[in-house]
């Protein structure tokens, strides 16, 4: 700048020279300075969340004679990769995640069939009686699984299910109230003529929901599958009621099964932990949208 | 039923088929459950033996015979009381943070959010070593800051604190649902207040806070039904102990089911839970007209 710049110069087309005192009291500089408070409170927050993480990825890999010193060391003098193998082979891990796979996928595929029809059933068809059995479905989201919870335990036991994966997979083509009503909602968006002229040619229902429905709400049967994968990865309550041999448990119960035994082999629990909690963290990192987009939606957290 | 035009008929044939998953679950799987476990809830049932009437007997030795009930009762309803509340407090304060259109929002968001899809198991596995009073690494901070260590889980009087420290890590879960909360409400409500003269701090607490109280309260109804469902992580990490500090209501009901195989007992722990569960929801539904704010429509 040529001339000497006072804070009063205006210059057309120029912005104005701003005083020191305009600087830390404009509007501008209240919200910059606001941004740089917001940014510390967050760097410190996000820290202490990451921190776990941290922790656990850096113990799995420590070796043994530096999990118990004080102050602790935070990188480990040398990075011992064979916590891993060794915490694989130490239980079947392997036979963990193909249960855990098979119940997660099952239950997705199942749930997605179940659910769709129930919902196409619930929005595109007008039949006497259809909005008080809704009535009912929103009503029974709102029922605690512990009232259900025995009833439903002997029922799997009179029918010589305990023990087997039956009860943790069947069930799912009965669909789950949240998911249908959260379907539903979506296929109340789509416009009825659509489904009507295919009606016209001719269609039956069955067709236009496979060939008109499906094909236009691929976004959100990708949160319920996303979701109920989710939830069947994460479930313990289920496996451990009705599972019983080691070479049926799933991840969740494994890794129980690991804490039970070797309670204080640290370093190979938490390699353990991590490979129980690797593969949804890359998921979760593929299908962030979904995901983000998911919680959203339907106010469930994941 | 009888005199349906041909249309109508089959659109209430169609429609039943399409249901009839649902319905045919309905039926098994929340109907009769329900009804049987009310039933059970009168009985005396070990499994091995089919079920014998006992009136009332387990509801009265419940509250009067078997001090873990109620001690399992105010455990889940401290862990409550607690956990809530710092539960939305914490999500919110965070969405509020992170709705500032700040850079790197979306790497915020995803470490906020990833302690959330970790597996109840793992997560207790990998707290339990956090929380070791020798070598966890909370403790470890502290001593470095020249504070004392903190007992957690090994003591009755922090292994609740414990847990719902813990509990807070997953906060991100509900800070998303905030965020989207705030990010529907419309720009005009602030430019008003900006006219208005209004500072940041009289924004969040007249147009913010108000407009986001229906997500709250969609979000605290919801956590009601899980509180008194909170189980896995206290199963894992203090197994109800010490000194019964983290029997909560599931956990107890888990063991008189499972362990010790009182269906009849457990029945009737469940149908108290439900009632428990089903009152407090209606009380913040009652009380929802008094603070939840539904964009000038009176419902």
């Amino acid at each position: 700048m040529a001339a000497p710049a006072t804070s009063e110069t205006v210059r057309p087309g120029r912005p104005r020279q701003r005083s020191l005192r305009e600087m830390l009291t404009g509007k501008k500089a209240m919200r910059r300075l606001d941004h740089a408070l917001s940014h510390l409170a967050l760097i410190a927050f996000g820290l202490a969340f990451f921190l776990p993480f941290y922790w656990l990825v850096s113990t799995s890999v420590k070796p043994n004679t530096e999990l118990f010193l004080l102050p602790p060391k935070w990188i480990p003098s040398q990075f011992v990769w064979e916590n891993y193998p060794r915490a694989w082979n130490y239980l079947p891990f392997a036979t963990f995640f193909k249960n855990t796979l098979y119940i997660a996928g099952f239950n997705v595929v199942a749930t997605i069939i179940s659910c769709t029809l129930t919902a196409y059933g619930f929005s595109r068809i007008r039949w006497p009686g259809r909005d008080t059995l809704f009535m009912v479905l929103i009503a029974t989201i709102m029922i605690p699984y512990q009232v259900t919870l025995i009833p439903t335990f002997l029922i799997f036991k009179w029918v010589g299910w305990l023990g087997t994966f039956n009860p943790l997979t069947w069930p799912a083509f009965t669909g789950s109230a949240f998911y249908i009503f959260l379907l539903r909602q979506f296929y109340m968006t789509i416009p009825l003529e659509l489904s009507e002229a295919a009606k016209m040619d001719g269609a039956s229902e069955l067709r236009v929901f496979a060939q008109v429905m499906l094909p236009l709400t691929r976004p959100a049967m990708a949160t319920v599958a996303l979701f109920t994968f989710l939830s069947n990865w994460q479930d313990f309550l289920g496996p451990l009621i009705y599972l019983s041999r080691e070479d049926q448990y799933t991840i969740s119960l494994g890794l129980r099964g690991f804490l039970n035994r070797f309670g204080a082999n640290w370093e190979l629990l938490m390699a353990g932990t991590t490979i129980t909690v690797l593969p949804i963290v890359i998921l979760f990192f593929f299908t962030q949208r979904t995901f983000i987009q998911g919680v959203t939606l339907t106010g469930i957290k994941g | 039923m009888l005199r349906m035009r041909p249309s109508v008929r089959r659109d209430l044939r169609n429609g039943l088929l399409f249901i009839s998953p649902w319905l045919v679950g309905l039926i098994v799987f929340t109907i009769y459950p329900i009804l049987a476990s009310f039933y059970f809830s009168f009985t005396d049932y070990s499994v091995l033996k089919s079920p014998r009437w006992v009136g009332l007997e387990n509801y009265v030795h419940l509250f009067t015979n078997d001090a873990l009930f109620p001690k399992s009762l105010t455990n889940t309803l401290y862990y409550a009381a607690i956990a809530l509340p710092l539960g939305i407090v914490g999500s919110v304060a965070l969405a509020l943070l992170l709705n500032k259109k700040i850079t790197g929002m979306s790497i915020y968001r995803t470490i906020f959010y990833l302690p959330n899809i970790v597996p109840a198991v793992a997560m207790s596995v990998l707290w339990i070593w956090l929380l070791n009073p020798n070598y966890g690494l909370f403790n470890s901070i502290l001593k470095g800051l020249g504070l004392p260590g903190i007992p957690w889980l090994t003591s009755p009087t922090w292994s609740k604190p414990s847990l719902i420290l813990m509990g807070l890590w997953g906060i991100g879960g509900s800070m998303v649902i905030y965020l989207a909360g705030l990010q529907d409400i419309p720009d005009h409500l602030y430019e008003a207040a900006d006219l208005d003269g209004a500072n940041s701090w009289q924004k969040t607490r007249n147009v913010t806070l108000p407009m986001l109280t229906p997500t709250i309260f969609f979000n605290l109804i919801m956590s009601l039904v899980g509180v008194f469902s909170y189980f896995t992580q206290a199963f894992i990490m203090t197994n109800g102990g010490p000194i019964d500090s983290t029997l909560f209501y599931m956990l107890y009901l888990y063991r008189n089911a499972f362990i010790y195989f009182k269906m009849g007992y457990a029945s009737a722990m469940a149908w108290i839970l439900f009632v428990i569960v089903v009152s407090l929801t209606l009380v913040v539904f009652r009380s929802s007209g008094r603070w939840v704010y539904y964009g000038g429509s009176s419902n």
